[in-house]
């Protein structure tokens, strides 16, 4: 038990991000704090991708006569990719949340929620 | 900040390495890790950190909106345009051996054109990102 | 030589979209954007016409095999979805020229003409691509662009809109991203038919099931599935008219797409059906249609109702899905292409009552329809497609759902249709009750510049592209050979017999 708990820490440790940004995706009214859980939420993924790909005892996904054994690069690769979505994304969120203030001046969604309704 | 002497001597001097480490990570991409996304984001940040110390007005004179818009545009067209090339030179979409008569050379000169135009867009939409939320939340 | 033509589909906003955002000039975008879909539907037109006969078109891009490459594999279904996004686009392109030009700030338009544009490129690829990793980054293309365009509506509830579908949908993205990660783990591949073929080798491993659900669910989110549809109405209430018109027409239907690939072509009908797939789908869809019929007749204005009423046409879509009959499958696959039609046509209905009008709520538009009333009579005709009144295009899906519901004896389902077609009358005569009926009185229109004569008549290009809606409408309820023979040869595909 121990040993499969030690031997997947890796895992352990993405569902933690994981379910740490979720929660605070969900629980916080502050539309920079949810952002900020949204950013943790999509790390944890990144992270996973690229435990998934660890062989263990590979090196770095570079052709060279001294090394046989080498991680698997695709879910690297697919990652770059999935960082980029990342960054559009927080950087989108970010220009509406600022928006968002210009028009509401306040990030808080109880209030924005609030003034919503009244109009 | 613009007045701190050592933010503004170790900035001068950080900039240039920041700069000449972005394009190093960018034309060795094809041989060691690196590429067009992180030489972009790299060479973004010693514009920030030139922003940071000397307030964006001077980044903004170093460089204007509209070239980074300009620039942004072209480094997809440049993507783009190595893709439509391969096409016209009877290869498919990206096929990159087809460019010159050597199918390796071909992929060679085939990325590095990529990642060039990849690290053009992101350098310059990382630091469009940067001016247009920096003034936006405090107008000077 | 068709190959090539192929990824022009993909190329062509690809190009245009970059240069777009370099113009501030609404001529020159505007001219852009129309070539780009104009362009885009007659290729995917082509490629229609060459696969219909049930072949197929298999492009490699960078002239990588498959499976290590990404691979365009387009047969019917993939050919369908891609015309009707392109023929939405042109519609909806048409239909911008006026109004974009009262609803964006003058200094964005090259900025959203090249969004727009991006969002066909992402609702294009989708409907091509053939790697699901692919799939994602498409996926993520059109819902970056269409947050950003939806946030530019003039009211300011568009931008909580658009953070709240940002939110939802990043989330869905990121499930559907964390299922493809476990399936890669489990099948060691990224590309469909690859993974589908290998699929009894590792069918035994737990990662199958966390992957499906997670895949489902990120889909569901996308495709505003029933109890994962709370983004859509304000999403679809508060955009730009031209957004509403054009995400309601395409964007739901491709995410409908890709859960049609996912359940039919990634994993087999076997495995799934063992999971109690089809009764939860089955199920949701009722209640979605009889939900977002209800909560249409409760509203007062005419995008947010029209939004709901689009949460039950995704619940008739889903249940002909999950009926897993050839009729049930064909009415799914019409339905997208009459919805699409119909709700682009409502939409541009309301759009043409909020340029003239300056508003869409119910109550300000007491006798608006004497006004405008070739408007109102389109209006009138999509409604009766939406409520499938024979004649008009709603009715033959929705023949062919109740004759799929019928044939498996599946009487609750039927029952729901019907509650829901009760409802899509109630909600239809609220707007007619109030434009047509209702006392007229006086609006107050504040801000018009001199010389406006927006208030007395709609420009040219809204009533073409209104009527082009409202005679397809009619066209594809007398004549109904083009979307049955292609959702007919859809469903064979799909169903293998």
């Amino acid at each position: 038990m121990i040993e499969y708990i030690l031997g997947h820490f890796n895992y352990w440790l993405i569902i933690t991000v994981m379910m740490v940004g979720l929660y605070t995706l969900i629980s916080r009214a502050n539309l920079m704090k949810k952002l900020a859980g949204l950013a943790m939420f999509q790390t944890a993924v990144i992270l996973f991708y690229v435990s998934l790909g660890k062989v263990t005892g590979g090196t770095v996904p570079i052709v060279d006569d001294q090394f046989t054994i080498y991680s698997n690069p695709l879910p690297q690769v697919l990652m770059l990719t999935a960082i980029v979505v990342g960054v559009a994304t927080t950087a989108l969120g970010f220009a509406l949340v600022i928006r968002i203030k210009e028009a509401y001046d306040t990030v808080e969604e109880y209030e924005i929620q609030k003034m919503d309704s009244d109009s | 900040m613009g007045n701190d002497l050592v933010l503004r001597v170790v900035s001068k001097w950080l900039s240039p390495i920041i700069i000449l480490f972005a394009f190093y990570v960018q034309f060795h991409g094809d041989y060691s890790p690196g590429g067009g996304f992180q030489a972009g984001v790299i060479f973004s940040s010693a514009i920030l950190l030139y922003a940071l110390t000397f307030g964006i007005d001077a980044a903004v004179k170093l460089i204007p909106e509209k070239a980074l818009r300009l620039c942004a545009s072209f480094g997809v067209l440049l993507y783009a345009g190595v893709g439509v090339l391969s096409m016209l030179k009877g290869g498919n979409f990206l096929n990159y051996s087809v460019l010159v008569e050597d199918p390796l050379l071909g992929q060679h000169i085939g990325i590095i054109v990529i990642e060039l135009g990849v690290g053009i867009t992101v350098a310059s939409v990382m630091i469009l990102l940067f001016f247009t939320f920096s003034r936006r939340v405090s107008p000077e | 030589m068709t190959e090539q033509i192929t990824i022009l589909l993909v190329i062509i906003p690809l190009l245009c979209a970059p240069i777009t955002a370099i113009f501030k000039s609404h001529k020159i975008a505007w001219a852009i954007t129309f070539f780009v879909s104009l362009c885009c539907l007659l290729i995917s037109s082509y490629i229609l016409l060459q696969v219909i006969d049930g072949s197929q078109v298999i492009y490699e891009l960078g002239g990588w095999q498959p499976p290590w490459g990404i691979e365009y594999k387009i047969d019917s279904l993939n050919a369908f979805v891609a015309l009707i996004v392109s023929v939405m686009a042109v519609v909806s392109t048409v239909f911008a020229y006026a109004s974009v030009q009262r609803e964006i700030d003058d200094d964005l338009y090259g900025l959203f003409y090249a969004a727009f544009q991006l969002c066909l490129l992402g609702l294009l690829g989708i409907a091509l691509t053939g790697d699901i990793f692919n799939l994602f980054v498409f996926l993520e293309i059109s819902s970056l662009s269409s947050y950003a365009l939806i946030s530019m509506g003039s009211n300011r509830k568009a931008l909580t809109a658009a953070f709240s579908y940002l939110i939802l949908g990043t989330i869905g993205a990121t499930f559907f991203l964390i299922g493809v990660g476990f399936l890669y783990a489990a099948s060691g591949s990224l590309n469909i038919f690859d993974i589908a073929s290998r699929f009894e080798t590792y069918e035994k491993m737990q990662l199958v099931t966390t992957s499906f659900i997670f895949i489902i669910l990120g889909i569901g989110l996308k495709a505003a599935i029933f109890p994962l549809h709370s983004w859509l109405p304000n999403a679809y209430g508060y955009a730009p008219s031209v957004i509403s018109i054009f995400l309601a027409a395409t964007a739901t239907k491709v995410s409908i797409y890709v859960l049609i690939r996912v359940l039919f072509d990634v994993y087999p009908m076997e495995y799934w059906s063992k999971l109690l797939i089809p009764q939860v789908l089955l199920t949701l869809g009722c209640v979605a249609v009889i939900y977002g019929s209800v909560r249409a007749w409760q509203q007062n204005e005419i995008r947010r109702l029209l939004a709901f009423s689009s949460v039950a046409q995704i619940g008739y879509i889903i249940i002909g899905l999950a009926l897993l009959s050839h009729s049930g499958i064909t009415s799914a696959i019409m339905h997208m292409f009459n919805h699409a039609v119909i709700k682009a046509t409502l939409f541009m209905a309301a759009g043409m009552i909020l340029y003239r009008a300056r508003s869409t709520t119910l109550s300000d538009l007491g006798g608006f329809a004497v006004n405008m009333p070739w408007t109102f009579a389109a209006l009138f005709i999509a409604g009766l497609s939406l409520i499938g009144v024979p004649g008009t295009a709603g009715f033959v899906s929705k023949w062919y759902l109740l004759e799929g519901a019928v044939a498996q004896q599946k009487w609750f389902v039927v029952i729901s249709i019907a509650l829901g077609s009760v409802f899509a009358v109630a909600y239809l005569w609220k707007i007619v009750d109030a434009m047509y009926f209702s006392a007229q009185r006086k609006i107050h229109i504040t801000k018009v510049k001199s010389g406006d004569i927006s208030l007395a008549v709609a420009p040219k290009s809204m009533s073409v592209a209104l009527w082009t809606g409202a005679i397809a409408c009619i066209y594809f309820g007398l004549f109904t050979k083009l979307p049955t023979d292609a959702a007919k040869s859809v469903a064979t595909a799909l169903l293998g017999s």
